[in-house]
């Protein structure tokens, strides 16, 4: 079977999960985090672009709404941290449901839904941008309060380990769907829709399924995102900066495989760090190069970093079985 | 609240601004007809005209009415390059990469003119941009009322483009047959970067229209895109007849809407009108069916 | 026992009649074929009884139950599966994957479904390229492809929409069997198909399309010697002069 094992899963991450424990560098513990956050995020638009073959290009519809849920029924129901992250994710899925719902009912798909997801995403940012609740231009902040009950903690390690389990938990969840009948069904919609009708799959039963675990796991970034950095905004919750690095990690890394958003993002904000190391912090510099990024692997690597690997495994194969055969020969 | 007094010259500034939101969905649906691509750099690309006309005025003490005869075959090949080099060979022809390479394009477009020169936002001062015309019920701004007059003219002389010149015909051809313009000998490669650059051009346009009576900054391409694809989605994908309407009918919805709602939430009357449009009937009120 | 019923259905598209006044019946465990004229209405059709596309008038039963209008999905579970004229696989997953999205339709577990489809693909001969990319194949393996996918379904009825158009005659001549072997195994066999000498070698009833109308049903030899059915292919009057030339055989 194709696609990484549940030991390949766990093997991984444990191996992420040492570094706090060899580096006590605030910097390098921050930068991991954030990049295993980006690759959460992009691996609930995996889910939905990559194996259902649906691109959405408003994902930060579902993050801003996992962040806003989250920081609301704290800030002003006095809701636990925890809970409150629960519901954000409820929260998530629910709008994706929605979402999904509205736009497959009307058997929107390919230009017509990016653009829809994009409207969606669009219409949130300037609802929240007005509305009292989400704290209109100035935005919500968390009170601080240190203890892990909130949801903070006074060192970065914990932060890590949590979005850690958070992505664990998503490869996971992607691994168990490419082994069922719904990861076949997903795949077979993604590539050719009339055709999964004719053998009795139900397509947009199957979207909105994915369209929903895709918001969940999303909206489940956008949570940890409001607890790690306490501060959200319109812009931040529901701003095209997220959407688009949703789609950029799992693009660049390996559309429609289970590690594939891990490796785009790492590659993404290394690039970014990079970028800020070379020409400075100047804000738009690593949009350019991440929009650079997006050309360039659909130009020469649509199947992203992970495809070119396996593209290397094959002709190296192949290479070896020619020298060999000559070798016998 | 309904007194003619504010409504008349509502409804006619309305018309005014959506003559050249007409303009700019005009390209866009341009694009969309020929290519049946959804061209996402579209803001990006009216945002980068915006700017020139802004540097030209600034640097070249260019008119924005004067720029635009510049500005116009510039873009032209701006577009007819991007889309011959980059979008056409990127893609592969797979629509799933058209989307993410116009969408990576928009992303490096409005990013670079952010780093370049910030995000904070400019205005152009021109002496008779307060100029009014006095129709006794309504003043109306003199920039915008030139502004009706040249989309008019453009819509005719692109009218004439596509009825009259062998190149305005295969552009014709190459929409509704792709396949068989090919084979009757048209350039198909040569026509779609034609098309985006005329698409284009109508954005460079549009910008020395707007830039009088608005302002600059990265993200205004944002702002108007988002409006022009409603036009195009309520007029019809690619119907120049719809684009224009749609635009006219967009311009005074939003200009009533901001007489009774305001201006951020005037702006999501579009927005939910956009997306109830493609929810419900896609192919909009004169195109084709989607 | 009638497997499925068309009853008087038109189709208009605008000002197209593409389908009009249609009856057909289908008798289970049989091999009827549907031929006509290119743009005759026979794929249209097939999109109305597999729920792809609504009838504008008529009704369509399956063993008795209306199915006319039920989404192809649905149409799919009651065991009514198509093939398309244009074979549609999914080009980015191999022949093996392909098959076993049809198995899913009645197994829920991946690994019975694998099974199943190499099973499958045996059957069709398709056995020894369960590994390739779909995209990889001619477009006789596509076309076997698409029977494969659709037998792994295990339909009771199956619409095999001219399987064989594009194949050389030996190509044909290994599908032929494949076909007969399907009708054999007790699956009732609906086919669009152009080329007569398998029509004549598998259908035990043949119904003509010409122009939206049913003009001939029957057995295949009395068909196919209609004069009606010869002016729908080769034009108006051309009956006459054949057999004033001294007789017409297909």
């Amino acid at each position: 079977m194709r696609g990484p094992s549940i030991a390949h899963i766990v093997l991984v991450i444990a191996v992420l999960a040492t570094v706090p424990l060899l580096t006590p560098s605030n910097v390098v513990l921050n930068f991991l985090t954030v990049a295993l956050l980006i690759a959460l995020v992009g691996q609930g638009w995996n889910v939905l672009g990559g194996y259902g073959g649906q691109y959405s290009f408003g994902h930060a519809a579902f993050f801003g709404t996992g962040a806003y849920v989250t920081a609301i029924l704290q800030m002003r129901y006095g809701v636990n941290a925890w809970i409150a992250f629960a519901l954000g994710i409820a929260a998530g899925a629910l709008v994706g449901a929605a979402i999904g719902a509205l736009t497959f009912r009307s058997g929107l798909k390919g230009s017509y839904f990016a653009l829809v997801t994009l409207a969606f995403a669009e219409v949130l940012r300037i609802l929240a941008s007005v509305a009292p609740i989400t704290g209109a231009g100035v935005g919500i902040l968390i009170t601080l309060d240190l203890r892990p009950q909130a949801f903070q903690f006074q060192s970065r390690a914990p932060f890590y380990w949590i979005v850690l389990a958070l992505l664990a938990v998503s490869l996971i969840i992607v691994r168990l769907i490419e082994r069922s009948r719904f990861g076949a069904w997903l795949v077979a919609v993604r590539e050719n829709e009339d055709a999964a009708k004719a053998v009795g799959v139900d397509t947009a039963r199957v979207k909105l399924a994915a369209m929903t675990i895709s918001a969940a796991i999303t909206a489940a970034g956008g949570g940890f995102y409001v607890q790690y950095f306490l501060f959200i905004d319109s812009g931040i919750a529901y701003g095209p900066w997220i959407s688009i690095e949703a789609l950029l990690a799992p693009i660049v890394g390996g559309i429609g495989t289970v590690f594939g958003p891990l490796i785009g993002a790492l590659v993404v904000k290394t690039l970014g760090e990079l970028t800020k190391l070379i020409a400075g912090d100047a804000p738009g510099l690593d949009l350019v190069i991440y929009g650079g990024v997006l050309i360039l692997i659909v130009a020469f690597a649509p199947h992203g970093i992970a495809g070119l690997l396996t593209d290397l495994r094959a002709r190296f194969a192949r290479l070896r079985s020619s020298v060999l055969g000559r070798a016998h020969g | 609240m309904l007194s003619p007094v504010i409504l008349v010259p509502a409804i006619l500034n309305g018309l005014l601004t959506g003559a050249v939101y007409g303009l700019i969905a005009l390209g866009l649906t341009l694009i969309y007809g020929v290519l049946h691509i959804i061209n996402f750099a579209h803001g990006a690309l009216l945002t980068a005209a915006t700017f020139a006309a802004f540097f030209a005025h600034r640097f070249l003490g260019l008119d924005p009415y004067l720029a635009a005869i510049v500005l116009t075959p510039l873009f032209f090949a701006l577009g007819y390059c991007l889309q011959r080099f980059v979008i056409g060979p990127a893609a592969h022809g797979e629509d799933r990469n058209i989307l993410l390479v116009t969408l990576g394009l928009a992303v490096v477009i409005e990013n670079l003119l952010l780093y370049a020169f910030g995000a904070d936002t400019r205005t152009l001062n021109l002496d008779y941009a307060f100029n009014v015309v006095d129709l006794g019920i309504a003043f109306l701004a003199l920039p915008r009322v030139i502004g009706f007059g040249v989309v008019l003219v453009v819509a005719l002389v692109l009218w004439l483009i596509l009825s009259l010149t062998d190149t305005g015909k295969a552009i014709r051809a190459v929409a509704k047959e792709k396949l068989g313009a090919e084979l009757s000998g048209i350039d198909v490669g040569h026509i779609y970067a034609v098309t985006f650059g005329l698409g284009t051009a109508c954005l460079a346009i549009a910008a020395c229209l707007l830039i009088p009576t608005y302002y600059v900054n990265p993200h205004i391409g944002n702002a108007f895109v988002l409006i022009a694809f409603t036009i195009v989605v309520l007029g019809g994908m690619g119907s120049v007849t719809g684009a224009l309407v749609g635009g006219l009918f967009i311009g005074v919805v939003e200009s009533l809407c901001g007489l009774y709602l305001g201006e951020s939430l005037g702006q999501i009357g579009i927005f939910v009108m956009f997306i109830l449009v493609l929810l419900f009937r896609p192919s909009g009120l004169l195109g084709e069916r989607a | 026992m009638v497997e499925l019923r068309v009853e008087r259905v038109f189709k208009r598209f605008g000002g197209l009649l593409a389908v009009n006044n249609v009856s057909l019946a289908v008798e289970a465990g049989r091999i009827t074929a549907l031929i006509g004229p290119n743009g005759a209405g026979k794929t249209t059709l097939f999109s109305i009884i597999s729920g792809f596309l609504p009838p504008s008038e008529g009704r369509v039963f399956h063993r008795g139950a209306d199915i006319t209008g039920m989404p192809p999905h649905l149409v799919a579970r009651r065991g009514i599966v198509r093939t398309f004229q244009i074979v549609q696989p999914f080009a980015g997953l191999t022949v093996h994957e392909n098959i076993a999205i049809g198995a899913h339709l009645s197994r829920r577990s991946r690994a019975d479904a694998l099974d199943a489809a190499a099973e499958v693909a045996s059957t069709v001969g398709l056995g020894d390229l369960l590994g390739r990319p779909a995209a990889s194949l001619t477009v006789a393996g596509r076309k076997r492809l698409e029977v494969a996918r659709a037998l792994a379904a295990e339909p009771e009825l199956l619409l095999l929409d001219e399987v064989l158009a594009g194949l050389n005659p030996a190509e044909v001549a290994t599908m032929v069997p494949i076909i007969r072997g399907i009708a054999d195994s007790g699956v009732t066999i609906l086919m669009i198909e152009h080329v007569m000498q398998a029509v004549m070698r598998l259908a035990e009833h043949v119904f003509v399309l010409a122009e939206g109308r049913i003009i001939a049903e029957g057995a295949p030899r009395v068909v196919v010697d209609d004069p009606r059915v010869v002016e729908a292919y080769l034009g108006h009057g051309a009956a006459a002069r054949l057999s004033a030339a001294g007789g017409a055989h297909v």
